[in-house]
């Protein structure tokens, strides 16, 4: 039995092409995914993301629990609101899984998980919590008592477009910068997103989501499924867990050592052996030169030795294949590659792992 | 519901066939087929003169989504591969029966009458 977000009956009612993904049962498209693509590129799409899973964090110890928890530094977390990325690792210095820490107050963080590692996070940090005998209480918030739905708005006019419906929210988010948020009466609204582009993501109660969805669509923001989301974060060259990291992978070999505090004092689960073993792969972009289309898990032949593709589509924006690799150490930005697509080598060049943000390509 | 035409053949794996008047079988991908692929990005067409036997990979069509084999209908040689089609995929999406894939010359002609008709298809589509 699949399992289905708040706004299951509104994808169907659009039309939408629902597909199992990771047990939930979502939109992958409303009719055409590059459309929906370019909608969120040019103008202003909107993404049901009610299967991520916020988790609240309460008690006076939530920052010295997060200071251990996670390989980003939360002492970055100073004014309230701001949020962090960040990657939580094992023992092994493996991903557990990526997150976004949102600071409220000294004693109140929120985080949003992903949604096929959600249980398993809880879990860990139950027994962290424990382990370190820690005041901290952990409330996930996909479902219980006080359900949250999740609405993710993004493009060059996302913003005009969610003040249109929500005036009131205008004066609380115009001047919030990149990665902040801010709680209007019962919104949690934050400046992040997963698409390259400008635009918020709404939290808000489960059973008010469905009406927002539908406002929001009555004002032109076009209903976007996970299809073009998947395309846009390639093409923003951002990490999606399980495809390009997971429990197996360092962060400092899946192009996350910027998230990754460790010129410090400060000690966190997976740190030593982060230090012990290093970065041990270049991961870097792709860009097809020849016709074909790059997908995860084909081989890359370099003249340092064979890498592996971890990402890939066709980007709507450049009209060409890209990738992201997890390539041999040497391997640099403008060397000409090797892909393996059914038995046959195709020309690859090397290029920094962002392809297209703000509606434009960066290559 | 997708649009399957009556005077086309079809095969359970989603392609369609036309019987040209020399005899060859004009092979394409249906409209179901499309459409649960999503916008087609790239075409991967077979060598004309290559043989190949029915129901083994003959061509590849990908979507953004994802990459799906095509299948050889029926055994047979390619006499004529479309260039157009795959110079412009999305015209699989747009035109799924006149954005045809190859020409075949079955080995037995016979063979074409063995496939699905469309109220056959139809009934597969729909289930999907």
């Amino acid at each position: 039995m699949l399992k289905k977000t708040v706004l299951n009956a509104a994808h169907r009612a659009l039309g939408a092409r629902m597909v199992d993904f990771g047990g939930w049962d979502m939109p992958v498209n409303y009719g055409s995914q590059i459309e929906e693509h370019h909608a969120v590129r040019n103008d202003c799409g909107m993404f049901d993301v009610s299967h991520m899973c916020p988790v609240d964090l309460v008690g006076k110890d939530v920052r010295p629990f997060l200071s251990r928890l996670v390989a980003n530094d939360v002492a970055k977390l100073q004014v309230s609101g701001k949020a962090l990325y960040a990657a939580m690792l094992n023992d092994a210095g493996g991903v557990i899984d990526d997150l976004i820490i949102y600071f409220l107050s000294e004693t109140r963080f929120r985080l949003v998980v992903n949604a096929g590692t959600a249980l398993k996070d809880l879990e860990w940090m139950q027994a962290k919590v424990a382990e370190w005998q820690l005041d901290v209480s952990i409330t996930q918030r996909r479902d219980g008592n006080q359900p949250l739905g999740i609405i993710a708005v993004q493009g060059p006019h996302a913003r005009a477009k969610v003040w249109s419906v929500l005036p009131q929210a205008k004066a609380a988010t115009e001047g919030l910068k990149p990665f902040f948020a801010a709680e209007v009466d019962q919104y949690f609204i934050a400046s992040t997103g997963y698409t390259g582009e400008d635009g918020y993501e709404i939290m808000l109660p489960a059973d008010q989501a469905e009406a927002l969805w539908n406002t929001l669509h009555a004002a032109g923001v076009a209903p976007c499924g996970l299809g073009a989301r998947d395309t846009l974060r390639l093409e923003a060259g951002m990490n999606l867990y399980g495809q390009d990291m997971d429990e197996t992978v360092s962060p400092l070999d899946a192009g996350l050592a910027w998230t990754v505090a460790l010129k410090d004092e400060r000690d966190f689960v997976g740190k030593t052996a982060l230090l012990a073993h290093g970065q041990q792969k270049a991961f870097l972009g792709l860009i097809l030169l020849d016709k074909g289309v790059l997908r995860g898990h084909q081989k890359v032949i370099t003249a340092r030795g064979e890498g592996e593709i971890t990402s890939g589509s066709f980007s709507p924006t450049l009209q060409q294949s890209i990738a992201l690799a997890r390539l041999p150490l040497g391997v640099g930005i403008g060397d000409e590659v090797e892909v393996d697509i059914r038995g046959k080598a195709l020309k690859a060049k090397v290029v920094k792992p962002v392809f297209a943000r703000n509606g434009k390509a960066v290559i | 519901m997708s649009n399957v035409p009556a005077n086309l053949k079809y095969a359970a794996s989603h392609e369609w066939m036309l019987l040209n008047a020399d005899g060859t079988v004009t092979v394409g991908i249906t409209d179901h087929a499309q459409e649960a692929l999503g916008d087609l990005v790239f075409v991967e067409l077979p060598e004309v003169g290559a043989h190949f036997d029915a129901e083994k990979e003959i061509a590849v069509v990908e979507s953004v989504k994802a990459a799906a084999d095509v299948y050889a209908p029926i055994a047979g040689t390619v006499t004529e591969v479309n260039q157009a089609t795959a110079d412009a995929p999305e015209s699989v999406n747009q035109e799924p029966y006149s954005a045809w894939l190859f020409k075949l010359k079955p080995d037995n002609a016979a063979d074409l009458d063995a496939m699905l008709d469309a109220a056959a298809y139809q009934g597969i589509a729909d289930a999907a």
